[in-house]
């Protein structure tokens, strides 16, 4: 039976990429998320990787790009304003197909926002972010177990679909400590190697070549088509979600990250005063479960959507529900986190009860 | 009677024709570093970066793994291909737009960081792709599309001496500027590019070569004439020399 250890999340993360083969990590400092590069300038020495302070987010992405080229495990964490800076080298990415995990720890904004937790970059993480056509993986934990488990996932899918992994937690995923269970070490003679597209030098073949870029617009778009062909594989593959307390609901209430858990309490105390009340999480943003909620919105008095922004999600949700049922929105902005009571409130409004 | 190959292609370029404007000497340096790596024997074990501008296409024509940075963070890049594979020889090219305006942070802190990559570094004082435009290098007094009346300080600012600020850093392992206009500045680049080279090879840190080079087409001049402006306009105001060099003559 493997050991349960009590952790911080951002640590938690951390701990999960090196037992999934990450040997190098490339960071700059920003809050709330600064224990896990903290983290990583203490680990990667111990287990022979490389961490590295940069000059800001912009050359971090661009060390991560480097890195991936090579067909090297990376990764980088960040917040939002940090991410923002990120865009570009993350559309060149997703462009010349290069596999990364990259967290952001999201905190209030637009601007420079705040430093308590929000779910204010929805939209960027899953719409694309920088410029172009291409979408990202984006995985959304809810417990600090699952941003370890996810963390372990995200380099295994970057690496099979050749692409930048998104992980999106916020201050409370990453601040609260709770018991994990780590996986085991991944012996990094297991890891994929990339021998048919990295630069590893032209040593008896003929040379790699990686560009995000073809001047011939027929040739730009035949890359496209092949990052769009490599979508619909993702999103035919890799959609995860969680349910609960479904069966017999006739309330869904919709939510990820950290308000998925919190929603999760309000499903109990909503149950408690008789409303059926069930829980439905998306774990991936984006391949978005679109097909299972529009089934399980079927016949149901009502589906509310509660996430700590102005509805981002909320517009994924409407697509998935249709006109199946009646969909209300409840939100906090700026980094405030909504209470069990205040959401249960705002539901029972909507229900005039 | 046999005849003997006295001079051939590099192997370390492709058969690919450059797509450079007639006088400009891109070709020439491209050369230069491919005749370097070809004697350096570490074909094999380069990867090249290449920038925005110009050059952008520099992957197609150097016979080595190749990538192409964003626009001023090849030395990003190349510092995490480095990172990830201590045991590659990596370098950057690199115009003035792309690493004295957009890319001075991503220079500045990889050679203060004495990251072991080397960067050729191609001053012609302009933009080049995108039409003759004012670079950070353009002469004060010069005409470019940006600058119709002539750079004044004033206004825009005084020609950026690069490799007199990357001196400073104490990561650097070799450092020089040189030009490429007669066919003995043409041996001494080769010289500094090698030894920026061997900057890299044998750990010492990090290695730039600042050549300065010519734009006939955006400066409006023929060929030779350019070479010419580089030796009147250019020269005075980057003085040539080696800033720095850790690597010494023994090879």
């Amino acid at each position: 039976m493997a050991e349960r250890v009590l952790v911080k999340g951002t640590e938690a993360i951390g701990e999960a990429a090196i037992r999934a083969g990450c040997r190098l990590f490339f960071g700059y400092p920003i809050t709330p998320q600064n224990e896990l590069p903290e983290y990583m300038s203490k680990r990667m020495p111990e287990v022979g990787g490389t961490f590295l302070q940069t000059e800001s987010e912009v050359a971090t992405i661009n060390m991560v790009y480097g890195a991936a080229c090579t067909g090297t495990r990376v990764m980088t964490s960040t917040s939002s304003p940090g991410f923002s800076l990120m865009q570009e080298g993350i559309s060149y990415m997703a462009c010349a197909q290069l596999p990364a995990v990259l967290v952001n720890v999201v905190r209030g904004g637009p601007g420079l926002g705040d430093i308590q937790p929000s779910q204010g970059d929805y939209w960027q993480a899953t719409k694309g972010g920088g410029h172009g056509d291409y979408k990202l993986i984006v995985l959304a934990p809810s417990t600090v177990q699952e941003a370890v488990d996810l963390t372990v996932l995200a380099f295994d899918l970057a690496d099979k679909y050749r692409t930048p992994v998104v992980i999106i937690a916020d201050g409370v995923i990453g601040q609260m400590m709770e018991p994990v269970t780590f996986p085991e070490f991944r012996d990094l003679n297991t890891l994929p190697k990339h021998d048919d597209w990295a630069l590893t030098g032209a040593n008896g073949r003929e040379k790699h070549i990686i560009v995000s870029f073809d001047i011939d617009p027929y040739v730009l778009e035949k890359m496209n088509l092949e990052i769009v062909e490599k979508l619909r594989k993702i999103e035919a593959n890799e959609k995860r979600w969680e349910e609960y307390k479904l069966e017999d609901a006739e309330i869904v209430i919709t939510a990820f990250g950290t308000v998925g858990r919190i929603a999760k309490s309000v499903v109990e105390q909503a149950r408690k005063e008789g409303i059926k009340a069930g829980l439905f999480r998306p774990i991936t943003l984006w391949p978005f479960p679109y097909e299972r909620l529009e089934e399980i919105s079927k016949g149901k008095k009502l589906i509310l959507d509660v996430e700590m922004n102005m509805g981002q999600m909320l517009e994924d949700v409407k697509l998935a529900v249709k006109d199946h049922a009646r969909i209300e929105f409840y939100g906090r902005m700026g980094g405030v986190v909504p209470t069990p009571d205040e959401i249960l409130e705002a539901l029972k409004k909507f229900l005039n009860v | 009677m046999a005849f003997q190959v006295i001079l051939k292609r590099p192997e370390s370029l492709t058969q690919r024709e450059f797509t450079y404007c007639p006088g400009c000497t891109h070709g020439i340096i491209h050369r230069l570093i491919a005749e370097v790596i070809d004697e350096l024997g570490i074909r094999e074990k380069t990867i090249a970066v290449a920038p925005i501008g110009c050059s952008v296409f520099a992957y197609q024509f150097f016979n080595t793994d190749a990538t192409v940075a964003a626009h001023g963070r090849a030395p990003a890049v190349a510092t995490g291909m480095k990172r990830a594979r201590p045991d590659l020889y990596v370098f950057t090219y690199q115009g003035d737009g792309d690493l004295a305006a957009i890319g001075t942070a991503e220079i500045v802190h990889a050679a203060n960081r004495g990251e072991k990559i080397t960067t050729i570094f191609v001053n012609n004082a302009i933009y080049g792709m995108t039409g003759g435009q004012m670079a950070p290098t353009t002469l004060l007094g010069m005409k470019t599309t940006t600058t119709p009346y002539g750079r004044k300080a004033d206004n825009d600012g005084y020609p950026l001496h690069v490799a007199e600020i990357i001196k400073e850093a104490r990561g650097v392992a070799f450092l020089a500027r040189t030009k490429v206009n007669t066919p003995q500045d043409v041996q001494k680049t080769k010289k500094a590019i090698k030894k920026a080279f061997l900057a890299q090879i044998k750990g010492l840190g990090f290695g730039m070569v600042e050549v300065l080079s010519t734009c006939p087409t955006n400066w409006g001049i023929d060929p030779v004439s350019a070479l010419k402006w580089l030796e009147e306009h250019m020269v005075p105001e980057y003085p040539l020399g080696v800033f720095v060099d850790k690597v010494g003559d023994e090879q």
